[in-house]
C-alpha cells in the first residue's frame, strides 16, 4: 500500500502549483484554473486521509468541495464573460478599478 | 420709634429701577426712562431719610434678616441688613448724592443713544452700593463690593466703541481683581478662624482678644489682606492706577462712582472692620503709611495734569489717602467725616467739571479753556465753593474734616508728626492745584480756538457727539460748537444743592458731634466721648489751634501761589517747568508708574502668556499632541492605502504572504 505521505506530498505539489499559477498568471481563466487546482490538491489529501482511517466523512467532504467548485465555476465564468464584454480583456492587471 | 421694617427696600428699589429700564428701556421714551430711574432712586433716598428721622441711637444697631442664604453646618450666611450709625451715614450719602447725580445725568446724558442703558447701570450701581453699606455680614458686603466693581466697569466702558474707554474699563476691573483677591482671602481666614462672617457675632468674638503686638498674627494678616482689598477699590498705592484712567467714563459716573461713593467703599470697609484693625497695630500702621504716601504722591501728580478730569481724579486719590491716614491712626470717625464732606465737594467738582466740558463742547484740556467765568457764572460760583471746600479754607466743609484728620494724625496715640507734616504739605499742594484748575478754567481769556468767535450754536447732537468722544475730538468738537454756554438747570440744580452741602456739611462735625454720633460704632465701651473731648487740657487745645493755623496758612499759600503763577504771571509756569526739566517731565508723566507696571507686570505676563502658555503649552503640548497623533495616523494610513491597489494579483500575493506567515508561525511554534 502506498504510504499516506506520498499522497500528501503530491497534494502539496498540486496546491503549490495552484498558488504559483494564481500569483504569476495574468489571464483570468488561467487563474481560475489555478484555483481549481488548489481545490483538487486539498481534495486529494481529504481522500488520502479517508482511505487511511477508513472514514467516509473525508470523501463526503470532497463531494461538497466539488459541488461548490462547480457552482463557483458557473458563477465565475459568467463574471469573466461579463468582464470581457465590458473591458475587452482578460488580463487581471488591467482590471484594477476597485481600489482606494 | 421702633426700627423701620422697610430697610431692605432701600437697596431693592434701585434694583427694580435697573431691571425695568434695562429690560424695557430700549422701547421706552426718554421721559419714561428718566421718570423710572429718578422715581426708584428718589424713593430709596426718601426712604433713607425717613429711616434717618426715625433713627435713634438707643435702638442701634438694628438687624433685618430678609432670607436665609447659605446654611452649612455651623456656618450661616443670610441675606440680612444692618443699620447702625455708620451705615446710616453711608446710606444717606450714597442715596443723597446718588439721587442728585441721577438728576444731573438726565441733563448730561439726554442726547446719548445709550440713555436707557446709562440710567439702568446707574440704578444698578445704587443697588450694589447700598447692599455694600447695609450688609450685615462680609459676604453680603462682598456681593456689593463686586457689584459696584461691575457697575464701575460697565460705566467706565460706557462708550465701548471708543478703544481707550473699553481698555480703561478693563484696567479698572483687572486692578480691582487684585484687591478683591486679598479681600476674599481675608474672608476665608475669618471663616477658618472664627467660623462666621456675621458682623455682630464676629466682632463679639474678636472684642475680647488683645492686640497683637508682635506684629505677626492672624488678625494682622486679615487686616493686611483687607487693606489690599481696600487699596484696590479705593485706589491707594500701589493699586491706584485704574482711577485716573476711569475718567474715560461719562462725567456723572466719575462723580458718583469714582469720587463720591464707590471709591470710598474701602474706607467704609476698613472702618467697619475697625475691631480687627484695632487689634492689629501693624496692619493699622500700614494703612496709615499707605494713606499718607498716597495722599502726597497723587497730589504731586495732580499739579502737572492738564486734563480737567485727570486733576480731579488724582485729587480724589489724594483725598482718599487722607481718609486712610485717618483710619490708620485709629480716627475712624474722622475718616468717615472726611468721606462724607468729600462726597459733597468732590461730587460737586466733578459735576461742575462736567458742566464745563458740556459748555465748551467736549473739551477737557484746561489749556484750551479760560475765561469761562463770564460764560458760565453759576458753574463758576459752585465750582469755586467746592474748590474752597477741598482746599480747606475755613468755614467750608473740607476745612472741618481735613483739620480733624490732621489733628488726629498728630495727636492720637497711633499718630505721629510725620503724618501731620505730610498731610499739611499735601493740603498745600491740594490747594495749589485746585486753584490752578480754577484759574486755568475760569479766568483770563477763552483759549478755545476759532469756535469761540463764530457764535453759531449747532444742534444739541453736536454736544453729545463731542462730549462722547471726549478729548479725542479737540478739533472737531470745537469748530462746530460755538461759544461756551451755561448748562441747563436740570444740571445746575444738583450743583447748587451740592454747593450748599459743601458749605454747611462741615458744621455737623463742630465740637466733635459727628464723632460722638459715630462713637457707639467705633468705641462701644465709651459713652461720654464728647465730655472727654471737651475736658481736654489747655496745652492740647493750644497745640490744636496752632496746627489749625498752620494748615489754614498752607491752604491760603497754595491759593496765593496758584494765583501768582496762573493769574498774575501766566508765563511763569512754563519757565519753571523748563527749569525743572526732568522732574517736571516725571510728574507730568505720572512718575511713569503706568510704564513701570507695564514693564514689571504687564509685559512679563503678556510675554509669558504668549511665549510659554500660548505658543509653548497650548500650541506646543496640547495642540501638538492632538495634531501629531492625527498626523501620524494619517501617515500610516497613507502608506497602508497603497496595499489597496485594485490589482488582483497583489491581493493574492498578500493572501499568500499571510498564509505563509501563519504556516511559518505554526511550524516555528511547533503547533501540530
Amino acid at each position: 500500500m502506498v504510504p499516506v505521505s506520498y499522497y500528501l506530498v503530491l497534494s502539496g505539489i498540486l496546491f503549490m502549483c495552484g498558488v504559483l499559477g494564481f500569483l504569476l498568471k495574468r489571464n483570468i481563466i488561467t487563474i481560475f484554473m489555478s484555483i481549481e487546482l488548489m481545490l483538487n490538491g486539498v481534495n486529494l489529501s481529504f481522500v488520502a486521509f479517508a482511505a487511511q482511517w477508513h472514514a467516509l466523512s473525508g470523501q463526503v467532504f470532497v463531494f461538497f468541495v466539488m459541488v461548490v467548485a462547480a457552482a463557483e465555476a458557473a458563477v465565475g465564468l459568467a463574471i469573466i464573460i461579463a468582464v470581457y464584454r465590458t473591458r475587452e480583456t482578460l488580463n487581471v492587471d488591467q482590471v484594477n478599478l476597485l481600489k482606494l | 420709634m421702633t426700627p423701620n421694617p422697610y430697610l431692605w427696600l432701600i437697596p431693592i428699589l434701585p434694583l427694580a429701577g435697573a431691571a425695568i429700564n434695562g429690560f424695557f428701556g430700549r422701547q421706552s421714551s426718554k421721559k419714561a426712562i428718566s421718570a423710572i430711574a429718578l422715581a426708584f432712586c428718589g424713593g430709596a433716598f426718601l426712604l433713607a431719610l425717613w429711616i434717618a428721622i426715625g433713627f435713634s441711637s438707643a435702638s442701634a444697631p438694628y438687624y433685618f434678616d430678609l432670607a436665609h442664604w447659605l446654611r452649612s453646618g455651623d456656618f450661616h450666611v443670610d441675606f440680612s441688613f444692618y443699620l447702625d450709625q455708620l451705615s446710616l451715614v453711608m446710606m444717606l450719602v450714597v442715596t443723597g448724592v446718588g439721587f442728585l447725580i441721577h438728576i444731573y445725568s438726565v441733563g448730561y446724558m439726554w442726547d446719548d443713544d445709550g440713555y436707557y442703558r446709562f440710567m439702568a447701570y446707574l440704578n444698578l450701581f445704587m443697588f450694589f452700593m447700598l447692599t455694600l453699606v447695609l450688609a450685615k455680614n462680609y459676604l453680603m458686603m462682598f456681593i456689593g463690593w463686586e457689584g459696584v466693581g461691575l457697575a464701575s466697569y460697565l460705566l467706565i466702558g460706557f462708550w465701548f466703541t471708543k478703544d481707550s474707554a473699553a481698555s480703561a474699563g478693563k484696567k479698572a476691573f483687572i486692578v480691582n481683581r487684585i484687591g478683591d483677591f486679598g479681600f476674599l482671602i481675608a474672608l476665608f481666614l475669618l471663616i477658618q478662624r472664627f467660623g462666621t462672617l456675621d458682623f455682630p457675632t464676629l466682632f463679639a468674638k474678636i472684642q475680647p482678644m488683645s492686640p497683637e503686638t508682635a506684629g505677626t498674627g492672624l488678625l494682622t494678616a486679615i487686616g493686611l489682606l483687607l487693606m489690599v482689598g481696600a487699596a484696590g477699590k479705593s485706589a491707594q498705592l500701589p493699586l491706584y492706577v485704574w482711577l485716573p484712567d476711569a475718567m474715560e467714563g461719562p462725567t456723572p459716573v466719575s462723580a458718583l462712582i469714582h469720587a463720591a461713593t464707590m471709591v470710598t467703599a474701602g474706607v467704609y470697609m476698613v472702618s467697619r472692620s475697625h475691631m480687627i484693625f484695632e487689634r492689629a497695630p501693624t496692619a493699622l500702621t500700614v494703612v496709615a503709611i499707605v494713606g499718607t504716601l498716597t495722599a502726597l504722591f497723587a497730589a504731586t501728580i495732580g499739579i502737572a495734569q492738564t486734563d480737567i478730569k485727570k486733576v480731579l481724579a488724582y485729587s480724589t486719590v489724594s483725598q482718599l489717602g487722607y481718609m486712610f491716614m485717618a483710619c490708620g491712626v485709629g480716627a475712624f470717625s474722622a475718616g468717615i467725616f472726611h468721606l462724607m464732606t468729600h462726597a459733597f465737594f468732590k461730587g460737586l467738582l466733578f459735576l461742575a467739571a462736567g458742566s464745563v466740558i458740556h459748555g465748551v463742547g467736549g473739551e477737557q484740556d484746561m489749556r484750551k479753556m479760560g475765561g469761562l467765568r463770564t460764560y458760565m457764572p453759576v458753574t463758576f460760583v459752585v465750582m469755586g465753593i467746592a474748590t474752597l471746600a477741598i482746599a480747606g479754607i475755613p468755614g467750608l466743609a473740607g476745612f472741618f474734616s481735613k483739620d480733624e484728620i490732621l489733628w488726629q494724625a498728630y495727636s492720637s496715640p497711633n499718630g505721629s508728626w510725620v503724618y501731620w507734616l505730610i498731610g499739611v504739605i499735601t493740603a498745600f499742594i491740594t490747594s495749589f492745584y485746585m486753584f490752578r484748575l480754577m484759574y486755568m478754567t475760569f479766568s483770563g481769556d477763552y483759549r478755545g480756538g476759532p469756535g469761540a468767535h463764530d457764535g453759531a450754536h449747532q444742534s444739541a447732537d453736536a454736544h453729545a457727539l463731542a462730549d462722547k468722544y471726549g478729548q479725542d475730538s479737540h478739533a472737531s468738537g470745537h469748530s462746530g460748537h460755538g461759544e461756551p454756554h451755561e448748562s441747563a438747570w436740570v444740571m445746575l440744580g444738583p450743583l447748587v444743592v451740592l454747593a450748599f452741602l459743601s458749605v454747611v456739611g462741615g458744621y455737623v462735625g463742630i465740637g466733635g458731634r459727628f464723632e460722638h454720633f459715630l462713637a457707639p460704632v467705633f468705641d462701644p465701651g465709651l459713652s461720654g466721648g464728647l465730655g472727654q473731648k471737651a475736658g481736654g487740657e489747655t496745652a492740647g487745645q493750644l497745640t490744636e489751634r496752632l496746627l489749625m493755623g498752620i494748615s489754614i496758612l498752607a491752604a491760603f499759600s497754595g491759593w496765593f501761589l496758584a494765583w501768582l503763577l496762573y493769574s498774575n504771571k501766566p508765563q511763569l509756569p512754563a519757565q519753571i517747568a523748563e527749569r525743572l526739566g526732568g522732574l517736571y517731565k516725571a510728574v507730568a508723566n505720572k512718575y511713569y508708574v503706568d510704564e513701570l507696571y507695564a514693564v514689571l507686570f504687564v509685559k512679563p505676563l503678556l510675554n509669558g502668556s504668549t511665549d510659554i502658555l500660548w505658543h509653548g503649552v497650548d500650541q506646543g503640548v496640547i495642540d501638538a499632541a492632538v495634531n501629531n497623533s492625527a498626523d501620524a495616523a494619517r501617515d500610516v494610513s497613507d502608506n497602508l492605502r497603497h496595499m489597496q491597489s485594485g490589482n488582483l494579483r497583489s491581493y493574492a500575493g498578500w493572501v499568500a504572504a499571510g498564509g505563509a506567515i501563519v504556516i511559518a508561525y505554526m511550524v516555528w511554534m511547533g503547533v501540530r
